[in-house]
C-alpha cells in the first residue's frame, strides 16, 4: 500500500485500462499524449478484492467477534457501533482523512499531509482537454487508478477505532462514540499513518531522508498500536462496568465469536496481501506469513490454556488467531512465513498473559481486551518486524533486521512505535476530556443495566417468540 | 385433582413423556428452567476470568392427574429419569383446586 508512494499525483495518464477499443477511437489528437502505460487488470483486481475483504473484517467480522463477547443486552450497541463506523469514517475519509494521510506534507515535517486530496480532488478521473484522466498510484508497471488506493486505505480508517470499541463496549454513549471517532481518526489516526506511511513522513519507510525508517507493511503500528493504546486510555477513563468483578460477564455467545474470528482471519489476507496494492511476489509472501502467524497464535493460546488448566477453549483459539494476525501485520511484507510463526507464537503468548494476568492485576476494563490484543500484540510485531526482517523478502539490499545483521532497523522500529503510542495516549486523553465536556461519556446508570440495545438505540437483539 | 411438578435432566424429556403417555395420563407443560439443589455447578473460564456457575439448566414438566392417577404419574417420571447420580432432579405435587376447560367451559376433572 503504503509502499509505492512515490507515484506523481495524477500525472496525465490519458486513458485507463480498458485502453483498447473503445477508447482508442477518440485519442486526445493533438495533446501532448503522454503514452499512458495501461494499467494491470490482476493488480487492480486483488486489490479491489482485498479492499472489499478488509470491510468485511470490520462487519460482519468484527461485529460478531465483539458482539458475540458482551452481555445479550449490549450485542446491537456493539454491531452498530461497528456497522455505524463504515458509514461515518467513510465520509470522513473521503472528505479530507485520505488527504491528511497522503497529501504533501504540512510544514514540512513529516508530520501531517495537507488539503491537496479533500474531497476526493485529483483522486478520481477528470475530463481535461477532451480526454479521460485517471490518477495513479503505484511503482511503473504497477500503477493502479489512486482511486483504489483511497479506498483500500478506507476501510483501514473504518476498522481502527471500531476495534477500540472493544476498551469501552457496553458502556459509552452512542453520540460519543460517534464524536470521539471522527476526532480520533483525524487527529490520531491521520497523523500516524502519515508518519509511517506517506513518502514525506519523518519515521517512514518510503522516506529516504528520515533517520529511523520504519517498517509498518499492513498497520502494525498504524492500526493496531494507535487503537490499543487509545483502547487502554478509554478503559481507564471511562471507568469500569457497573458490576465489573462482582457479577458474571460471560460472553453471551461463543458461536459468533468464533464465527467473526475466522471472518477476521479471511479478511486479515485482504488487509496484509492487499497491502501490497499489486499482485506480486511480495502478495504471496504476506499471504502465506500471514497465515502461518495466525496458525502458530492459535495453536500458542490454546495450548496454554491446555496445559495450564487442562482445557483448550474456543475462545482462546479464536483470541490467539487474532493475536498472531495482529502480531504478523507489520512484518508480513518483510518477513518470511518462518518468521511468522515464530511472531505468532511470541503473540500468542505474550497477549494471553496481558488478556489474564496483567489485566487483572491492575484491574482495568479492557472489557473486549483491544489493548491487551491490539496494544500488546502491535507493539510486539513492529519490534521483531526489525528483528526478523529479511533481504529475501524486501528484495532490497539495504532493507534487513537485526537478525541479518541490522540493529539500526530494530531502533527504527522501536522509535515509530514509542512515537505512535504516545500520540494515542497524549491525544485519546485530551480527546476523551473534550468529548465528555460535550456530551459526556457514559450511559446513565440505568441505561447500563438495562443495556445498551434498548437504551441507545430502542431495539433488542433477541426477540424470539 | 393433583398437579405434578417434575424437573428433570434434559435428556429425560423424550422417555419420561413416552412413559406417562403409555400410562394412559394425556397432556403436559415443559418448560426449560435453572436451579440447583444439591447438585453443584461447574467452573466456566473466559480469558483467564473464571465464572462458577451455579444455576443448572433442567426441564420442568407439568402435569394434571385426578387423585387416583397420581401414584402411577409420580412412579413413572422416577422409574424413568432415574440415573441414581446427584442431579436427577425432584417432583412436586400439590392440591390443584380447579380446572377449566377454555373450549367448552367444562370444570374439575372431566376437563383434565
Amino acid at each position: 500500500m503504503k509502499l509505492w508512494c512515490r507515484s506523481a499525483l495524477a500525472t496525465a495518464s490519458l486513458w485507463c485500462f480498458c485502453s483498447s477499443s473503445v477508447l482508442a477511437e477518440e485519442p486526445a489528437v493533438g495533446s501532448a499524449a503522454v503514452a499512458a502505460v495501461p494499467f494491470n487488470g490482476a493488480d487492480i483486481a486483488w486489490s479491489l478484492t482485498a479492499s472489499a475483504l478488509v470491510l468485511m473484517m470490520t462487519a460482519p467480522g468484527l461485529s460478531l467477534f465483539y458482539g458475540g463477547l458482551v452481555r445479550k443486552k449490549n450485542i446491537l450497541g456493539v454491531m452498530m457501533q461497528c456497522v455505524f463506523l463504515m458509514g461515518i469514517m467513510s465520509l470522513v475519509w473521503a472528505m479530507w482523512g485520505y488527504s491528511l494521510v497522503f497529501s504533501g506534507d504540512a510544514g514540512g515535517l513529516g508530520l501531517i499531509g495537507d488539503f491537496g486530496y479533500a474531497g476526493l480532488q485529483g483522486v478520481t478521473p477528470t475530463w481535461v482537454n477532451n480526454a479521460q484522466v485517471i490518477p495513479r498510484f503505484g511503482p511503473a508497471g504497477h500503477e493502479i487508478p489512486r482511486s483504489i488506493h483511497m479506498v483500500f486505505q478506507m476501510m483501514f480508517f473504518i476498522i481502527t477505532p471500531a476495534l477500540i470499541c472493544g476498551a469501552f463496549a457496553e458502556r459509552m454513549k452512542f453520540t460519543s462514540m460517534v464524536l470521539f471517532s471522527v476526532l480520533w481518526g483525524t487527529l490520531i489516526y491521520c497523523p500516524v499513518a502519515h508518519w509511517v506511511w506517506a513518502d514525506k513522513g519523518w519515521c517512514s519507510e518510503f522516506n529516504g531522508d528520515a533517520t529511523y525508517r520504519a517498517f509498518d507493511f499492513a498497520g502494525g503500528t498504524v492500526v493496531h498500536i494507535t487503537s490499543g493504546f487509545s483502547a487502554l486510555v478509554c478503559a481507564i477513563l471511562l471507568g469500569k462496568r457497573l458490576g465489573f468483578g462482582q457479577e458474571p460477564m460471560p460472553p453471551h455467545n461463543l458461536t459468533y465469536t468464533c464465527i467473526g474470528a475466522a471472518l477476521l482471519w479471511v479478511g486479515w489476507f485482504g488487509f496484509n496481501a492487499g497491502s501490497a496494492l499489486a499482485s506480486t511476489e511480495l502478495t504471496a509472501n504476506a499471504f502465506v506469513a500471514t497465515h502461518m502467524s495466525a496458525a502458530a497464535g492459535t495453536v500458542t493460546w490454546a495450548g496454554i490454556e491446555w496445559l495450564k488448566r487442562g482445557k483448550a477453549s474456543i475462545l482462546g483459539a479464536c483470541s490467539g488467531a487474532v493475536a498472531g494476525l495482529v502480531g504478523i501485520t507489520p512484518a508480513s511484507g518483510s518477513c518470511t512465513p518462518l518468521a511468522g510463526i515464530a511472531i505468532g507464537f511470541l503473540a500468542g503468548i505474550l497477549c494471553f498473559y496481558f488478556c489474564t494476568t496483567v489485566k487483572n492485576k491492575f484491574g482495568y476494563d479492557d472489557s473486549l481486551d483491544a489493548f491487551g490484543v491490539h496494544g500488546v500484540g502491535g507493539t510486539l510485531g513492529a519490534l521483531l518486524t526489525g528483528v526478523f526482517a529479511s533481504k529475501a523478502v524486501t528484495n532490497d539490499a539495504g532493507k534487513f533486521g537485526l537478525l541479518e545483521g541490522n540493529a539500526h532497523q530494530l531502533v527504527a522500529q522501536a522509535v515509530g512505535a514509542v512515537a505512535a503510542i504516545g500520540l494515542a495516549i497524549v491525544g485519546t486523553v485530551i480527546l476523551l476530556k473534550i468529548v465528555d465536556a460535550i456530551v459526556g461519556l457514559r450511559v446513565n446508570q440505568a441505561g447500563e443495566l438495562q443495556g445498551l440495545d434498548i437504551d441507545q438505540h430502542g431495539e433488542e437483539g433477541y426477540i424470539f417468540h | 385433582m393433583k398437579k405434578v411438578e417434575a424437573v428433570i435432566r434434559h435428556y429425560k424429556l423424550e422417555e419420561v413423556k413416552n412413559a406417562l403417555t403409555q400410562a394412559g395420563i394425556q397432556g403436559m407443560t415443559v418448560s426449560e428452567v435453572r436451579g440447583f439443589g444439591r447438585q453443584r455447578g461447574h467452573k466456566e473460564t473466559y480469558r483467564g476470568a473464571e465464572y462458577t456457575v451455579d444455576f443448572l439448566p433442567k426441564v420442568k414438566l407439568e402435569v394434571v392427574v385426578a387423585d387416583d392417577e397420581v401414584a402411577n404419574a409420580i412412579q413413572t417420571i422416577s422409574n424413568v429419569a432415574r440415573t441414581g447420580q446427584i442431579g436427577d432432579g425432584k417432583i412436586f405435587v400439590t392440591n390443584l383446586a380447579d380446572v377449566v376447560r377454555i373450549r367448552t367451559g367444562e370444570t374439575g376433572p372431566g376437563a383434565i
